[in-house]
């Protein structure tokens, strides 16, 4: 609230996004030069709990938990990063393809998003991480392939509101091509949709990812994720082990809520109508 | 009744990439009433006259301020104050029947505005019933919901629901918007009623016509400020009008052959002066300097250095 | 008024939905069979487990014989195609059981938890909804939107490690695991035993699932004070607090109710993941089973089953709107001018 005094409301939010993005950077050059140490075992340090030396504590095997929670949050991130990329791609081509390319199309592919949401996101991210195989590989392909409906839906709104609008129009009237309109008068309006619909994306995937390891699809108990770590600090839980499940969870829901903040201060910046006073 | 002095609204809002932004809808307004009086306020759509109604009843959203002085019954009308005679001494007769909620059945809402109004549990009823036959609703209507009125039903339950307390000032906000000519004229005709038993009305209108009908005073406005205070006969002699855009607004009646003696005009200008000084045929050097202060002219008012 | 049309608009509305389900039903299951038929991992292998390496080459082709596995995808499609249709949904091959008496049994038990946890979540969360809304931007909203923003943020598995941690290892209040007493069947648990094992993952599973209705509660609410209706009902003197909790409580119930509904789904994702955490032996728990181990014919089952859970949900929804709101049902009575 002093905050609010401090400085307005601009300032404030190009103060959060570029707190976000540190944050991040931090997180990833963290894990780079600090993470392999999460691959060390040392039996002479076993079940310490967190303090100076280990802020995190460490594991049954001596392993530095802060290491490991680095590393798993770069792996984490990464791979939700990654997977929400890839579906905001898919809902791109989707939205812009069922606005634009006739009837049939937007048909098709409406209805395949109404099926793609009729499941439940965690059966549907089973099914495909078991048609995939497991593996990182089929936690991305999972989360990418069920997170496109909603934002395929926002695009193709959007893009078939400006279709129908009165300056598009006139421009077709006025003999423009359909690159070139759809260079001057969708592209700048769907960008925008697009960059926020991506951003808040990536709490969702990385979630959901975090959630399918977390599960026991995908990776292997040798990669730590984030998800993994969890799971596996389920066993030593009634050990009193407190620690190897706090502080990377804790981190995790930090990340999260900075890239939520992230999309919503990016949103509010290009969208000033979603906040109110 | 009601007497405002300088009163100012102004908005804050903020733009693409968050740029904080003033708006100032209504500067300047000067308006009075008496008891007994239907006080038209005449201004085109987007003056800022919702404003000035909801000015009025401090209800304005938040991010508005109010600047000014206004009394009510020769008593400062201070926000605390207000709160305590919404309802009770100032009421409200809204534009359209989106005012009602859609959801909720009309007798409920009617009843519910009558005990805010301060009457009693038990008389409530009763009163609703009689505010139902004062405007011809019938019985059943109360069990309704607002989409099924009428237009004109609509307005009576509008009337009805402002009324149904007994508040000694009233104010209409467009009471005439679209209707048909017969049930605007019913629903003007209310109004007069109210006024003959000593009641003060405020109308806000932009159609000037149909408040010439019933009123006894208007108020000019423009560009968020009173231009003219004039009595409803003097709109009867272009003669007696003292401001050029009364005089214009007078010349665009159906009646008096739709003659555009004013130029088409830019909205409320930041410029210094007076705001209507680009479009205005009498406009001099004068009207560049300063914005012209109200004065008094026979028996109403004028802003204007030429009059 | 007319009831009589406004009958037969319902019925029309059944119709049209069952319809929708159906197409819906047919077009999830050609999806998930493709994706199924698509995997690497090889059921007989994923059936057998550990045990792999003691199977001959010629078991294996038993098994895949007697589960059909032979024949090519197109053909194994239309007859399992055939027999969905005919309400056999075959057998599981971890539990060695009709798919569809496991998922009745597991379902069950996972029923109560989602009830509860749904229940608890939808009520407390508009109520605070409603709170945050009505005294926008005071320090009760911002704590409101803040635990609402944390917990949409925060996977449920984590918070229900957190509550096992607390609550079981901890204090002791709450058992560590399952949905009874080990050792007694389901029937045998008294009510209260069975409550007692609940408590805990209906609570972790209502926490997170708060967040939601909170915020949406929150945004209706305030978008309802800024309405005509409430506007016009400031200026007829009635507080704040009169225009949500008195007039526009109906408005913005309805929305909450639907969304309520509508999200059926992510209450059975979560309660997959809480069910994990409190290994409560729910249906939850029986999809990430039949995921790791493999048993296609209950993935496939479940997946169906949790398709017509969730439009069921969307159904209630829709259909409570149908009912309750005077706008849709004028229209369709004819009453109005």
């Amino acid at each position: 609230m002093t905050c609010s005094r401090l400085f307005d409301r601009r300032t404030r939010t190009l103060l959060v996004i570029i707190g976000c993005l540190l944050f991040f950077f931090v997180v990833f050059l963290g894990a780079w030069l600090y993470g392999r140490q999460g691959e060390v075992t040392n039996l002479t340090l076993r079940k310490i709990s967190p303090g100076w030396g280990q802020p995190f504590g460490t594991d049954w095997l001596g392993r530095d938990m802060f290491a490991r929670t680095l590393q798993g949050l770069r792996l984490s991130l990464g791979i939700g990063l990654l997977a929400a990329t890839c579906s905001a791609i898919i809902a791109l081509i989707l939205g812009l393809a069922a606005a634009t390319l006739g009837k049939t199309v937007d048909v098709v592919i409406t209805w395949l998003a109404d099926a793609g949401m009729a499941t439940p996101h965690l059966v549907l991210l089973i099914l495909i991480s078991f048609a995939c195989g497991g593996g990182a590989k089929g936690i991305i392909i999972a989360v990418a392939a069920s997170h496109w409906p909603a934002l395929t839906r926002v695009i193709r709104a959007e893009v078939m509101q400006l279709r129908t609008s009165d300056y598009v129009r006139l421009s077709r009237r006025l003999g423009k091509k359909p690159v070139w309109i759809a260079r001057h008068h969708l592209l700048p309006h769907v960008v925008p949709q697009f960059l926020v619909g991506l951003l808040l994306l990536f709490p969702h995937a990385i979630l959901h990812a975090a959630g399918l390891t977390f599960l026991g699809f995908g990776m292997s108990p040798h990669i730590p994720e984030i998800g993994t770590l969890l799971s596996e600090s389920m066993r030593y839980l009634s050990s009193g082990m407190w620690w190897l499940a706090v502080a990377p969870g804790l981190t995790l829901v930090v990340s999260v809520m900075a890239f939520d903040l992230l999309g919503n201060n990016v949103r509010a910046l290009l969208d000033p109508k979603t906040m109110r006073e | 009744m009601l007497d405002i002095r300088d009163l100012s609204v102004s908005f804050t809002s903020y733009s693409f990439g968050l740029k904080r932004m003033e708006v100032c809808v209504v500067r300047g307004l000067d308006l009075s009433i008496a008891p007994g009086q239907i006080m038209a306020v005449i201004g085109q759509s987007g003056a800022g006259k919702s404003l000035l109604a909801h000015a009025l009843l401090g209800i304005l959203p938040r991010n508005a301020r109010v600047e000014g002085q206004m009394s009510f019954k020769g008593k400062p009308l201070t926000p605390y104050r207000l709160s305590a005679l919404r309802g009770r001494e100032i009421a409200l007769i809204p534009q359209s029947v989106t005012a009602l909620n859609p959801l909720l059945r009309v007798g409920g809402q009617v009843t519910r505005a009558a005990l805010l109004s301060g009457i009693s549990k038990k008389e409530a009823p009763a009163t609703v019933r009689q505010a139902f036959v004062r405007y011809l609703l019938p019985k059943g209507v109360a069990a309704w919901f607002p989409r099924q009125l009428s237009g004109g039903m609509a307005r009576r339950v509008l009337t009805a629901t402002a009324t149904v307390g007994m508040a000694d000032l009233i104010i209409a906000d467009e009471p005439t918007n679209g209707l048909d000519p017969i049930t605007a004229r019913e629903s003007l005709g209310h109004l007069r009623e109210l006024a003959d038993t000593g009641k003060a009305v405020l109308l806000i209108t932009h159609d000037i016509e149909a408040a010439l009908q019933v009123a006894d005073m208007v108020t000019v406005f423009h560009a968020g400020a009173t231009v003219e205070v004039a009595r409803a006969e003097d709109f009867k002699e272009p003669g007696n009008l003292r401001h050029p855009y009364t005089k214009a607004l007078w010349n665009a009646l159906p009646a008096n052959n739709f003659v555009g003696t004013m130029k088409p005009i830019a909205r409320a200008s930041n410029a210094d002066g007076c705001p209507l000084q680009f479009c205005c045929n009498d406009q001099d050097s004068v009207c560049g300097q300063s914005v012209p202060m109200l004065k008094r002219s026979g028996a109403g008012w004028v802003r204007c250095h030429h009059a | 008024m007319n009831n009589q049309s406004t009958h037969q608009g319902i019925a029309g509305f059944l119709l049209l939905k069952m319809l929708r389900l159906l197409l819906l039903v047919a077009a999830v299951a050609t999806l998930s069979f493709v994706l199924v038929s698509s995997s690497p991992v090889d059921p007989v292998d994923a059936y057998v487990g550990a045990a792999m390496l003691k199977v001959s080459p010629e078991q294996h082709e038993i098994i895949a014989h007697h589960w059909g596995l032979d024949k090519p995808p197109a053909e194994r499609f239309f007859s399992w195609a055939r027999q969905i249709a005919s309400g056999d949904f075959g057998v599981s091959t971890i539990f060695n059981e009709p798919v569809l008496s496991v998922i009745c049994k597991r379902f069950v038990t996972s029923f109560w938890l989602m009830a509860l946890a749904w229940s608890i979540s939808g009520a407390i969360g508009f109520g605070l909804g409603m709170s945050a809304g009505a005294w926008e931007d005071t320090l009760l909203d911002r704590a409101i939107r803040l635990y609402a923003y944390t917990m949409a943020s925060t996977p449920i598995f984590w918070v229900g490690m957190l509550m096992l941690m607390t609550f079981s290892v901890s204090l002791g209040w709450t058992p560590v695991c399952c949905a009874w007493p080990l050792g007694l069947s389901a029937e045998q648990a008294t009510f209260w035993q069975r409550l007692h094992h609940l408590l805990l993952p209906a609570i972790t599973l209502s926490l997170t699932g708060i967040a939601q209705i909170t915020l949406h509660t929150r945004e209706k609410t305030i978008a309802a004070l800024r309405s005509d209706y409430a506007v016009f009902a400031h200026a007829q003197g009635e507080t704040t607090a009169g225009i949500v909790f008195r007039r526009a409580l109906r408005n913005v119930a309805l929305p909450a109710v639907t969304l309520q509904f509508a999200s059926l789904g992510e209450l059975f994702g979560g309660a997959v993941l809480a069910e994990q955490v409190f290994a409560y032996p729910g249906l939850g728990r029986t999809t990430v089973e039949a995921g790791i181990r493999g048993d296609i014919p209950l993935l496939l089952g479940i997946v169906l089953f949790s398709t017509i859970f969730v439009f069921t949900g969307n159904f209630m929804a829709d259909l409570i709107y149908q009912l309750v709101d005077p706008r849709i049902q004028k229209t369709a009575g004819g009453a109005s001018p």
